[in-house]
This record gives structure tokens, C-alpha cells and sequence, in this order.
């Protein structure tokens, strides 16, 4: 257990450090970073002095090293579109994007999975059918186009709900929350269902083919011998082992969750870290294209790992395998 | 000559008689969409012979034609039967000259993944050991992230490199090698696995010892043979191909302007949603919303005609 821990640990810092690198690429292979920095009138030897002070004459190593150092400490530089910290930018976006996020998960997971429970114990009939076209569609339309659909249908053709931003915030310290709001909770609705629909159909599959291969297995055979309400077997035998794959995808899928919000927020106007960085790679704002990429990539090894670790918990064939491999 | 007719005879009555076509035969929604993929593929590759119109002959356009509503609402006209859009141009044109860009860059950027995927899958089945790890390393790293992410950030980097008006020109090219780049993994995992089968069976063993050298056996012996999983994901992935090429669109950062593809003039119809002329941006997203479930559904049937697991 603890030897998988390790591995799978410091897979996760590969990772991280492969991104860093990548990031420190952008920065200082792309373009001239002095020449982002500078007016056309500065001398070349302040431009040279400059280039010493920021430690750009450095060798490579070094450099890397600085950044790293750097960015384990929040510091990531200056935006070169906005003259700001990249730091302070990037976490005055960050929790528009996470209650967006959070919202869009919650939708995909309590839609989901009755959905796919539904459709798993009655596959014949005639509304498990519907459920399912309509999921077919949800895997095929692209988000940006049910995004559009949404705004046309709800905030343009009937005007109950607005299409863009997001409502009334609310400060409390440096987070600033719309959920205190009614405005506020009105604007996340269409951009969580965007966000949401194609992992809740996701979900729902996934739900509903698990559902079809437990109920035929012999336990469930056995629990409705004893004469178990139609309730128990259901929701306390069945659904129960279809939970671990549900957490598993879940959980992979909040990083693309977080990842897709770039579109949604695109089309909805949502001011959060998507946004800021389709801007950022329009203008070439190098800093924060690779700051957001870096946190990014946090965000998934994190997930990642908690993952595998639940994975682990849950799944004991997983511990014999990776012990008749030790052997 | 004689030999050579026979054999395509041959072949026909092999095709005719193969499970494949049955199974194709006896569901009508496979016959549906492969109607519909078909169609929409000639559409789009003869849009400068069928069209009504040329929608980037500049000197046609009358910008007092834009707005025009669909034929069968009050004010429409017969020459634009999907409505015109803010250039005074014809939706169902820029929709055939938008999915000519579409599947350009969804069916080269799938070709690009597999060719990529499987030289390298091929390799790291083959030769084994470091090369294998890092390669699979590599694949595992970037199948943690969305390819969405990876081709967004490659046509960043790329962006970056190359100056503003070069970029222009060489914008498809750009995105056909990042959503390219972004889906190889796929293809790479799948080949390497078929490959460490192939390679220990007789026949390659037997081409060893003969002398053959290695790249010939992968080419010759090993690729034959990994070809029919191959072209179930390549046809799995060409929806998502156009997905992610739309949405890159959309988002501004894939094809020009002067190129529209179907994400393109979404992106541009958007803007007048609010305005009412819902058609400009509704009519293209409808087309690439069928095109994707077509292809869609033609995918699902190939994997499970061509898996005799299933049957």
C-alpha cells in the first residue's frame, strides 16, 4: 500500500514538473520576455542590465529552479496585458470558476444518476427510451451549442433567466461568492446545465449499464428470494455496486468539468479562469497562459491521485494485483 | 486481366455475403446515417458546384441582402432559402463551404492522430523496454488532461511562435496538427498492445530468423494486423475531431474568418441572437449537430459489427 502511495506520488511530481516545464518554455523560449516588458525607447544596456537582474543570463538549470522555487511560493509574475500579479488575478477568477464548477457536478450527479437508475430497472419502457435519445443527443451536441440553445430558449424567446455574468456577489474575505444572492443563483443556472449536461449523461449510462449487469448477477436473484422489498434490492443491494465506477468517473470527470468551463464561460460571459485565459493566449499574455496551466494541472494530479487512492480503498483486486506483481 | 476481374469478383462476393453488410442491412437507423454522412460528405467536397451561391466571391455580395429571414418566414426570398447573414450571405452556402473546412480538418487531423499514434505505438509494441516506457509515459501524462486543453494550448504556443499574418495562412494546418497531437494517445496504447500479441507469434518469429529487418516486419507483418482497431477508433474519433475543431473555432482561436468553418459561423451568428436572426447561428450549429450524431452513430455500429465479442 504505502509503496503504491510513493509511486503513484511521485508520478504526480513528474507530471507537475513536466507542466513547470512546459510553462517555463512559454516563458522564456517564446518570444523575448525583456521585449514584452520594455518600451521601443529603452537603451540596450538597460535592457542587458535588466536581463542580468532578472537572472535571464543564468544558466538553464538555475533558471528552471528559480521558477519552480518561484511558483511553489505563488509567485508567478506580471501579466502583460493588465500589469497585475498573475497571482492575485488568477484567485480573484478562480471562485467564479469553482461555484460554476461545483454547481455543474452537483446537476450531473443528482440528474444522473436517477436518471440511470430509472432507465437500468425499466430499460423497456417507453420513457427509459426517451431518457436515453435524449442522451444521445447530450453526447453528440457540442457544449458551446447547448449553451446557445439554452440562452436562446430561456433568456432570449421567454426572458426568465439571464444569459450572461454572474448576478450579485457577495465578498467574503477574497472569495466572492454568488450564492447569497437570488441574482446571483438565477445566473448560474444555465451555465451549470451547459457545464453539466454531457457529464450527466455520461453519468447516466454508465448508471444504467452497471444497473443491467447487477440485476441479472445472483445476489440480487438471492435478496429477492428472501422476499426483500422491491426498495431494498434496489436502492440497498444494487444501486450500492454500481457507486464505486460512478466515484471513479466522477471524479476524473471534475477536472474536465473545470477544463470545459473555458468554453461555457466563453459563451456565457462568465467572468472566471477560462475566460481570463482565452484571453490571455488572444493577446499572448504568456504569464498568465502559464499560470493557469500550472494550476490546472494541479488541480488534476490532485484529483488524479485522490482517485487512484479511493480506487485502491474501494477496489480490492486492485491490492492483490499490485501484490502478485510485487512477487 | 482475367485473374484481376476475378479477384474484384471475388472481393465483391466476399463483401456481399460478410457479416458486416448483414448487420448493416438490418438496422435502419446504420443506413440513416450513412445516408446522412454520405450526403453530407458530397455536399461538402462539390459546395463550389452545388452551392446557390459563392459566399466568398466579394464582388456577389450585396450588403443589402443581410438579414434576409428563411424562405418560408414573412420577408424571406427563394434565393436564400436558410436565411442571409450580416454580409448579405447565404446561410445553406457558407453551411456546405463551412463543412468542406469542417471535415477537412476533422478527417486530416484523425489521419495525422493515427499515423502518429500507430508509428509510435508500433515502435513501443515492437522494440520494448525504455522506449516503451517513455513513450507510454508520455501518453499517460497527456491522457490525464482533456484534449481540448492540449490542442487549445498548442495552438497557443504555436500562435505565439509564428507572427499575426503568417499565422493566417498556416491557421488549418495549426489546427489539424494540434487536435492531431491531442488525440494520438489512443491509438498509440491500442497498437502497442495489439503489437506485443502479434510480435511473439510464429510469423514473426519466422520473419526474424529469415533476416527480415525490423521496420519491414512492423511495416510488413505486425501493421496488417493492427489495422482493424485502428480504423474502429479513427472512425470514433472523427465526431469528436469535429467537436473539438468546432469548439476551437468558437472560441476564436481556430480557422480565419475568411475560411469559416461550421464553429466559425456559430461564433459569428451568435452575436445576432439577441437581435432575433436566430437562423444565422441555428441553421449551422443544426448541421453540425446531425453531421456529429451521423458520424456518431456509424462509429458505434462499426466498433460492434467488427467486434465478434459482442455477437
Amino acid at each position: 500500500m504505502i509503496a503504491f502511495v510513493i509511486r503513484r506520488l511521485l508520478q504526480s511530481i513528474v507530471v507537475m514538473l513536466t507542466v513547470a516545464f512546459v510553462a517555463f518554455f512559454l516563458f522564456n523560449f517564446v518570444g523575448d520576455p525583456i521585449n514584452n516588458m520594455v518600451g521601443q525607447d529603452t537603451s540596450m544596456a538597460d535592457r542587458e542590465r535588466l536581463r542580468q537582474d532578472l537572472g535571464l543570463n543564468d544558466p538553464f538549470p538555475v533558471r528552471f529552479a528559480t521558477f519552480v522555487g518561484n511558483a511553489l511560493q505563488g509567485k508567478f509574475g506580471v501579466s502583460y496585458r493588465m500589469a497585475e500579479p498573475v497571482g492575485r488575478l488568477i484567485a480573484s477568477r478562480l471562485p467564479a470558476t469553482l461555484e460554476l464548477s461545483l454547481m455543474a457536478a452537483s446537476f450531473a450527479l443528482l440528474v444522473g444518476i436517477p436518471m440511470g437508475v430509472y432507465t437500468g430497472l425499466y430499460p423497456k419502457r417507453l420513457s427509459s427510451r426517451f431518457f436515453l435519445t435524449i442522451s444521445l443527443i447530450g453526447i453528440s451536441l457540442p457544449t458551446f451549442l447547448i449553451g446557445i440553445l439554452l440562452i436562446l430558449v430561456f433568456a432570449v424567446l421567454l426572458g426568465v433567466l439571464p444569459s450572461f455574468g454572474r448576478g450579485d456577489v457577495v465578498k467574503l474575505g477574497w472569495w466572492s461568492t454568488g450564492f447569497l444572492t437570488a441574482s446571483g443563483w438565477k445566473a448560474v443556472v444555465l451555465p451549470a446545465i451547459t457545464l453539466g449536461l454531457f457529464q450527466m449523461t455520461l453519468i447516466m449510462r454508465l448508471v444504467r449499464s452497471e444497473m443491467l449487469e447487477v440485476m441479472r448477477t445472483d445476489y440480487i436473484k438471492f435478496a429477492r428470494a428472501r422476499g426483500l422489498t422491491d426498495r431494498a434490492v434496489h436502492f440497498g443491494h444494487a444501486l450500492k455496486n454500481t457507486l464505486v465506477p460512478v466515484i471513479t468517473i466522477t471524479g476524473l470527470q471534475l477536472g474536465a468539468i473545470i477544463a470545459f468551463a473555458i468554453v461555457t464561460e466563453t459563451v456565457f460571459q462568465w467572468p472566471g479562469m477560462g475566460l481570463l485565459f482565452l484571453q490571455s493566449v488572444q493577446f499572448a499574455d504568456i504569464p498568465v497562459m502559464a499560470t493557469y496551466l500550472i494550476l490546472i494541472a494541479f488541480f488534476f494530479v490532485v484529483i488524479n491521485l485522490i482517485v487512484d487512492l479511493l480506487y485502491y480503498v474501494v477496489d480490492p483486486r486492485l491490492r492483490i494485483d499490485v501484490q502478485i506483481r510485487a512477487n | 486481366m482475367d485473374t484481376a476481374v476475378a479477384r474484384v469478383a471475388d472481393w465483391w462476393r466476399r463483401v456481399l455475403a460478410s457479416d458486416v453488410l448483414h448487420s448493416f442491412r438490418s438496422s435502419r437507423l446504420v443506413m440513416l446515417s450513412a445516408a446522412v454522412a454520405a450526403i453530407y460528405f458530397s455536399g461538402a467536397m462539390l459546395a463550389p458546384w452545388l452551392a446557390p451561391q459563392d459566399p466568398f466571391d466579394l464582388a456577389k455580395l450585396q450588403l443589402l441582402d443581410a438579414f434576409t429571414p428563411p424562405v418560408w418566414m414573412e420577408g424571406g426570398e427563394a434565393r436564400f432559402p436558410l436565411g442571409s447573414d450580416n454580409q448579405g450571405r447565404d446561410v445553406l452556402s457558407t453551411i456546405m463551404f463551412g463543412s468542406r473546412v469542417s471535415l477537412l480538418v476533422g478527417v486530416a487531423s484523425v489521419l495525422f492522430a493515427m499515423l502518429l499514434g500507430v508509428t509510435l505505438g508500433l515502435i513501443s509494441g515492437y522494440v520494448g523496454g525504455s522506449v516503451d516506457a517513455f513513450i507510454m509515459r508520455v501518453a499517460d501524462i497527456q491522457l490525464s488532461f482533456p484534449a481540448i486543453l492540449i490542442a487549445l494550448l498548442i495552438d497557443g504556443m504555436v500562435r505565439l511562435a509564428i507572427p499575426g499574418s503568417r499565422h493566417t495562412e498556416l491557421a488549418v494546418l495549426v489546427l489539424i496538427l494540434s487536435i492531431g497531437l491531442s488525440f494520438w494517445v489512443q491509438y498509440a496504447r491500442t497498437v502497442r498492445g495489439v503489437t506485443m500479441v502479434e510480435k511473439n507469434k510464429e510469423y514473426v518469429l519466422a520473419a526474424r530468423v529469415i533476416g527480415v529487418p525490423p521496420a519491414l516486419i512492423m511495416l510488413r507483418h505486425v501493421l496488417p494486423n493492427v489495422m482493424g482497431p485502428t480504423l474502429v477508433i479513427a472512425t470514433i474519433n472523427l465526431a469528436t475531431a469535429v467537436i473539438t475543431e468546432a469548439t476551437l473555432s468558437f472560441l476564436g482561436v481556430g480557422v480565419p474568418p475568411t475560411q469559416p468553418s461550421l464553429g466559425t459561423l456559430i461564433r459569428i451568428g451568435n452575436d445576432f441572437l439577441f437581435s432575433g436572426e436566430w437562423w444565422i447561428t441555428i441553421f449551422p450549429g443544426a448541421a453540425l449537430a446531425i453531421l456529429v450524431l451521423s458520424v456518431n452513430l456509424l462509429g458505434d455500429w462499426l466498433r460492434d459489427a467488427l467486434n465478434p465479442k459482442l455477437r
